[in-house]
């Protein structure tokens, strides 16, 4: 049986990977999952300079999701190759960073310092920062900025680049074109969805940042819908992800034309949740009588 | 020190004030590895709830493999599992946090609130002189069982029991002295405690609390702030569920 998929030339053994920011730099799961095991290890999102992201409350639980307003927390370039990624040196597992930015020049800043890291096989690029010079909105809510931050990131990036698109936005395929138009080699989706809670008892914000990011299993139906539209629209990978929590949620994406799947907030609810995720497609896959998991890429039109 | 993640059998369950349930769970090797002032993620068996609810220890006993649990009913989590009976499953993992570092000097142990619990076992496993300060509103719990420990002083805010007012007015009312103060409660009480200690030169150890989710330092949502730069994060926020949820009262801001 095989379940080796290719991103843009890099091979994964299994097609599951974990959502930036879930996951820290894969040390405090490793203490129940063999990351070795893993399609990839996708670490939290790094910045050229530490970030100390958002006040508390951070976080609220939602009918079957949370939002979440961490505010891209994060060490640094600097501590992060100096700990995180020698860290990942002993795993079996492909390495894709997730970078940040407030500008183009921050995010390039990151990119190159990582452009000689051979433990990095992918950079994946969050365009949903704010562009500060740009009064906030962000990269990924304007096809034109997400074409020209592919572009910039592509010119300067050794490893092949994944943009991960906001499903903030009227037409999410307007944004994979230009993507793709600015030289993507890979796309992930959905980024989370942006959401309120109201704190009734206290009446005030449920979290400090007011709004916050939907994930989970609720916005899953969300998630597979715009894979499917993406995988229709553009000729590069996807890696899809929203609320998977089973082997099961993980074979709908990959149905609909993901070619990798990233588990993200069930790491919380279940740490092992990667493993069994892995275990069932190869289940999956012998129910069916699948020899290959390429053969289920996009399978449903 | 390992962290697990088990399906724990509840022992019993008994209701001590109006909204406040004690449990004791079969946890196994959890118990074992447990300290005082740590916690346990007890997860709901409804799926549509996905983060768990990091409660603190209140006791622990290691021969049996159980853990007490004792918590305030304050939302759909902690209701379904006030309504869990002997014999009933919870997902839990643990233990979590740093827990209490336990010293010989002569000790005051501070609580308000929901913040009583995690004294309990610190009170049964401290090996000193100590004063135990508790501090309600207005109905008391788990009181009686310190008084086998130390020293018991009671604060409540209607003045019902004990000194009328907060935990500090029954400490300065009963000249309740000593080294270090190890306390757990409201942000307010433990931002007065620890000017309270800095006046008087004390250590103190303040246990916080926050929303969480991971619960083992990978997801940043249940961040403090710190005093220096820490280590880990590169920035002034420490990890509540990792870094603590015991702090030098020194080391965070409040």
């Amino acid at each position: 049986m095989n379940t080796k998929v290719n991103l843009a030339g890099v091979e994964l053994k299994n097609p599951v990977m974990v959502a930036s920011g879930t996951f820290g730099s894969g040390a405090e799961y490793s203490e129940f999952v063999d990351l070795n095991r893993l399609g990839s290890v996708v670490t939290k999102g790094v910045a050229s300079v530490p970030w100390p992201g958002n006040p508390a409350p951070r976080i609220a639980e939602t009918a079957s999701g949370m939002l979440n307003a961490i505010g891209l927390q994060n060490p640094g370039i600097d501590l992060f190759s100096k700990r995180d990624l020698p860290f990942l040196e002993k795993y079996d597992t492909k390495v894709i960073v997730n970078v940040c930015g407030h500008s183009t020049e921050e995010y390039l800043d990151v990119v190159e310092r990582l452009a000689d890291e051979p433990r990095v096989d992918m950079l994946e690029i969050n365009i949903s920062c704010p562009n500060v010079k740009e009064g906030g909105i962000a990269f990924g809510q304007d096809p034109k900025a997400v074409e020209a931050i592919t572009k910039a990131v592509k010119a300067k990036a050794k490893q092949p680049i994944i943009m991960k698109l906001s499903p903030n936005v009227t037409d999410i395929t307007v944004m994979a074109k230009a993507a793709e138009a600015g030289g993507a080699d890979c796309l992930s989706l959905i980024n989370t969805l942006t959401g309120m809670k109201i704190d009734i008892e206290r009446q005030t914000f449920a979290i400090a940042n007011k709004t916050g990011g939907l994930s989970g299993p609720a916005v899953k139906p969300v998630a597979v819908r715009m894979v499917y539209q993406v995988a229709n629209a553009v000729k590069i990978p996807i890696i899809g992800m929203g609320g998977i929590c089973t082997a099961e949620d993980a074979m709908e994406f990959i149905l609909a034309g993901a070619t990798a799947v990233s588990i993200g907030t069930a790491n919380f609810t279940n740490p092992y949740t990667t493993v069994e995720v892995i275990d069932g497609i190869e289940a999956y896959m012998r129910r069916h009588g699948v020899e290959d998991i390429n053969e289920l890429i996009g399978l449903v039109k | 020190m390992s962290v697990s993640k088990i399906k724990a059998t509840v022992f019993s369950q008994e209701q001590l004030a109006s909204d406040v349930f004690s449990m004791w769970l079969e946890v196994g090797s959890i118990a074992s590895e447990a300290k005082p002032g740590q916690f346990i993620s007890v997860y709901s068996n409804d799926d549509s709830k996905l983060l768990p609810r990091p409660i603190s220890i209140c006791e622990i006993d290691r021969e049996k493999g159980r853990l007490r649990i004792v918590y305030r009913v304050v939302g759909y989590g902690t209701k379904e599992f006030s309504g869990c009976k002997a014999g009933d499953t919870l997902e839990i993992m643990g233990p979590l946090g740093n827990g209490y570092t336990l010293k010989k000097d002569k000790a005051i142990l501070v609580a308000g609130g929901i913040g009583v619990p995690p004294m309990l076992e610190l009170a049964k496993e401290l090996d000193c002189e100590k004063t135990i300060v508790l501090g309600y509103r207005d109905e008391l719990f788990l009181n009686k069982e310190f008084e086998q420990y130390g020293k018991v002083v009671i604060a409540t805010e209607d003045g019902s029991c004990g000194t009328k007012g907060n935990v500090l007015d029954a400490i300065r009312a009963e000249s309740v002295d000593g080294q270090v103060i190890y306390s757990c409660g409201p942000t307010p009480m433990l931002r007065a405690l620890k000017q309270y200690a800095a006046d008087k030169g004390i250590e103190a150890w303040i246990s916080l609390e926050e929303k969480m989710a991971c619960g083992i330092g990978a997801c940043l949502a249940c961040v403090c702030k710190s005093k220096d730069v820490d280590h880990h994060t590169n920035v002034h926020n420490k990890r509540i569920c990792k870094d603590g949820p015991v702090f030098n009262a020194q080391e965070v801001e409040l």
